[in-house]
């Protein structure tokens, strides 16, 4: 893939880590030279240096498996937020938490009951994400795998929507909000129109695509033409189209004549998203369509001319005006296209095997997760792809976890946050594991621009 | 230097000749005010809008006959309208455009309160100033905290979780301890506690300030939630019953007519909240900290020439900053109700408009404020008294209203030029 300049935009990333650097480069062997940014153990990629003895290619990998690139990172992240939240979980179980009032006495019963209760949850969101040993059959040893593609769908639309406006320059934390009015126009569409199966999917997803368009244009078209900070319209947007939502379920023709709560009408089984593996496991179509997607934008950004302007607008917009590229029709079709994938996140809502009906809470929080996948996929799509899948297995794991240990559900938030914290800080991680230092891992888009 | 991107970027179309910034509002405000005597005056009916000075229906009130009312304030919003049209002195601008929304304000109110159902044709005054101050505190704290970190540069997105984590923590040694006091200073210091992590995040390893505030959002509610669910569900009369503050009245003060009541027998909050504005106002436009604060918020690399020591402050006030928000979390668990789940549910969004609808001031964050809890108020009242508009478009009103000041449709509002930008010596 070719790849934006990792040393890009923000100047202000670089003297943080140079202390980093200079520290453990002297501390680590000068014979390997960090590895490049974008793959991980590349060892063929680092020149060995002239007066030293070449290194052995195991030594090579070892030393670059060790340096701060972008997997290694992620990996100790991932396993930084999990040692978080077992703390998280010890302290907040009173029977183990009255074992540490002994624990100068008998230190093992304190270790013992925290063990069993972390490995107990951990063994579970495994389980409940990947494979279940214990599971027979077909459909038991898939179900884990399928609950996992459920979640990770719609992760992929908001993430790709997010991750493309950050390649523009602009931050949108709208999708949450384009999602909303995504999911009310396909719920619409499917449960309104009378179509034919095939064509009434089709109408309904790009109803959404159209829907969450919409509410990416608004703040798009408000950045070029008034210079409007998009951060600030598009929370604001969201807020509006909650309110939209919880308005428009209770119309009449809308909510669903048999029930005296806010639920619209189920939509119409031909306008449903066809399920992958038979009717017993959720997994449904919407995750091809991410994977095309993921394709597409990937294609968009990195072959594509509109995603050379795109990049060339979100590195510096000065120069890309300089150089004849039209900044506000950029940002407008940005935030066009951004809502566009957000919209379709939340078509998946609704027309996939998640609900069939407007509620409320139809989204959860797909726009908002959609952020930090961005982020912990590096703004990248195949990378926005991967983060997706950890993010889905989470929160699959986290649904067994909760009805099988009794660990509430928002453990999974609290993993989330504190991967992406630590991601967004490679600094950080770099300093507690003592990492060599390597160029990657840092977030590539020069985000910091304030209002 | 990619830094500055933004401002440079935004293509802002310069009132230049005729249309200036005054006669556009103006001809809005001139739009709406026809728009109100026409649509208003029609729709309401021939009965007596009664505004009574009390909680109920008796008592002293302002009475207007419904449709003269809706007609008569739309007139004088149109008057307004047509005068900033026709071109006022600069420094009446902000007076007459006050007086042309109020006035319009004033005809929606007509018009609702005399079509409400025989009977209720009465909006007791006291209810509603007490509860657009008491749905704006959270809103006031937050969008102080705002005006504490912005103003030195930080941007704070993370208001909602500093508000979460105030009232959790509030709440939990609140009931632990069994002392409102106890609760107080944990909710300053769990609010503290968010905040300090985005300063070490912000300010040493330079993440992304917008970036870092969703995510510590979501840690919030995460963290709050999960121990929620494991503490104080189990356990609800020893981790969720903290003490409440009671109500102080202030002498003399309470008796004022319609202010004492609604406003002079509250609770601490409602006066620390009021206090707060008074000090962040004097202590950023008066004292030297206040300068510093403002010339590091604009340009840090001046402040610093001057030896002003620019890292220090920006911590010190984002701390300051999450100590203020914890305060207006407690003002939910210490004083109204106890701890529940993500119960802060976007205030913390509406306090960052309040701040931005505000211009980054204090009073300013205040009156924004008030407007947005009395525009949640209102909906309240509407829908007590069976009105025809949706409550949901009325809530919608405080997110629309920052989108238009954002976009410069109704007075550009200006950030702090540092604010945002992470500093590097040298």
């Amino acid at each position: 893939m070719s790849d934006v300049n990792p040393v890009s935009g923000s100047p202000d990333k670089e003297p943080a880590t140079e202390a980093q650097e200079a520290r453990s480069e002297a501390r680590a062997t000068p014979t390997a030279p960090a590895g490049d940014p974008d793959r991980a153990v590349p060892p063929a990629a680092t020149p060995a240096p002239g007066k030293e003895s070449r290194p052995t290619l195991g030594k090579l990998f070892l030393d670059n498996l060790w340096a701060a690139n972008t997997v290694t990172v992620t990996v100790l992240a991932v396993l930084l937020a999990m040692l978080v939240g077992a703390v998280l979980i010890i302290v907040s179980d009173p029977e183990v938490l009255s074992t540490y009032s002994y624990i100068t006495a008998r230190p093992s019963d304190a270790l013992n009951a925290s063990w069993t209760v972390v490995s107990e949850a951990y063994a579970n969101l495994f389980k409940g994400a990947i494979f279940d040993p214990d599971a027979s059959g077909f459909t038991a040893a898939l179900s884990p795998i399928s609950e996992t593609l459920t979640y990770t769908a719609p992760l992929v639309f908001t993430g790709l929507a997010v991750a493309l406006a950050f390649r523009g320059g602009l931050f949108n934390i709208g999708a949450q909000g384009q999602a909303t009015i995504g999911v009310i126009l396909s719920a619409v569409v499917g449960f309104a129109l009378p179509l034919p199966p095939g064509v009434h999917l089709l109408v309904a997803l790009i109803a959404g695509a159209l829907g969450g368009a919409l509410w990416g244009f608004i703040p798009g078209i408000l950045k070029a033409r008034t210079g409007a900070h998009e951060v600030i319209n598009t929370i604001m947007l969201n807020y509006v189209a909650v309110y939209f939502l919880s308005w428009i379920i209770i119309q009449s023709g809308v909510q669903n004549p048999n029930r005296s709560d806010a639920i619209s009408k189920p939509v119409e089984s031909s306008a449903q998203l066809p399920r992958l593996l038979g009717a017993d496991l959720r997994v449904h179509a919407g995750i091809l369509v991410a994977v095309l997607a993921t394709w597409f934008i990937a294609w968009l950004l990195n072959r594509s001319t509109l995603g050379f302007e795109l990049r060339a607008v979100g590195e510096n917009p000065d120069a890309a005006r300089t150089a004849g590229i039209s900044v506000t029709k950029t940002y407008v079709l940005v935030m066009v296209i951004s809502g566009l994938l957000a919209g379709l996140g939340g078509s998946n809502m609704v027309l996939g095997s998640t609900a069939n009906a407007l509620t409320p809470l139809v989204i959860a929080q797909i726009g908002f997760d959609g952020i930090l996948v961005a982020l912990l996929g590096r703004v990248k799509p195949w990378g926005v792809l991967l983060a997706a899948l950890l993010f889905g297995a989470l929160q699959a794991g986290g649904n067994r976890m909760q009805s099988y240990s009794g660990i509430s559900l928002e453990l999974v938030t609290v993993l989330q946050a504190l991967i992406v914290i630590f991601i967004a800080a490679p600094a950080m991680v770099k300093a507690i594991f003592q990492l060599r230092a390597a160029r990657a891992a840092r977030l590539q888009t020069s985000l910091a621009k304030g209002w | 230097m990619s830094t500055t991107a933004v401002p440079e970027v935004a293509v802002t179309a310069v009132d230049e000749g005729f249309w200036t910034r005054a006669r556009k509002t103006g001809l809005v405000l001139l739009g709406l005010g026809v728009l109100a005597a026409v649509l208003f005056g029609a729709l309401a009916t021939g009965q007596q809008a009664r505004f009574t000075l009390s909680e109920t229906e008796g008592g002293a009130a302002l009475e207007i006959h419904g449709t003269v009312g809706a007609i008569l304030f739309g007139i004088i919003a149109a008057a307004a309208g047509a005068a900033l049209l026709a071109g006022v002195p600069k420094r009446w601008f902000t007076l007459v455009l006050g007086v042309g929304l109020v006035a319009f304000v004033l005809s929606f109110l007509c018009w609702q309160v005399s079509a409400a159902p025989e009977g209720r044709n009465f909006m007791p005054l006291v209810n509603v100033v007490r509860g657009t101050f008491i749905l704006a505190l959270p809103l006031i704290f937050g969008a102080l905290a705002g005006v504490l970190c912005e103003r030195s540069g930080v941007v704070n997105v993370a208001i909602e979780g500093q508000l979460l984590m105030g009232a959790f923590s509030g709440a939990l040694f609140g009931s632990i301890t069994g002392s409102v006091w106890v609760g107080l200073v944990a909710a300053a210091i769990g609010g503290a506690l968010i905040s300090l992590l985005l300063a070490v995040f912000a300010i040493r390893y330079l993440v992304d300030q917008v970036v870092m505030g969703i995510v510590l959002n979501l840690l919030a509610v995460g963290v709050t939630g999960f121990l929620y669910e494991r503490l104080m569900q189990t356990d609800a009369t020893k981790y969720n019953s903290a003490p409440r503050f009671s109500n102080w009245e202030i002498p003399l003060l309470k008796d004022i007519p319609l202010l004492g009541p609604a406003l002079f027998r509250g609770n601490i909050f409602l006066y620390v909240g009021l206090l707060l504005v008074l000090v962040i106002h004097l202590a950023l436009f008066r004292t030297r900290w206040g300068l510093r604060t403002r010339s590091v918020g604009e340009h840090p690399t001046a402040a610093d020439t001057l030896g002003v020591r620019v890292l220090r402050l920006r911590y010190r006030n984002v701390i300051m900053a999450g100590m203020v928000a914890g305060i207006g979390g407690a003002s939910y668990t210490l004083a109204l109700y106890s701890f529940t789940k993500n119960m802060i549910g976007g205030k913390g969004f509406i306090a960052l408009a309040a701040l931005i609808f505000g211009r980054w001031s204090p009073t300013g964050a205040l009156l924004a404020a008030l407007f947005f809890g009395f525009a949640d108020q209102l909906a309240t009242y509407l829908g007590a008294i069976g009105s025809s508009i949706p409550s949901q478009f009325l809530a919608m009103l405080p997110y629309l209203a920052t989108i238009l000041a954002v976009a410069g449709l109704v007075g550009r509002v200006r950030a702090p030029a540092a604010d945002g930008k992470p500093y590097i010596k040298g």
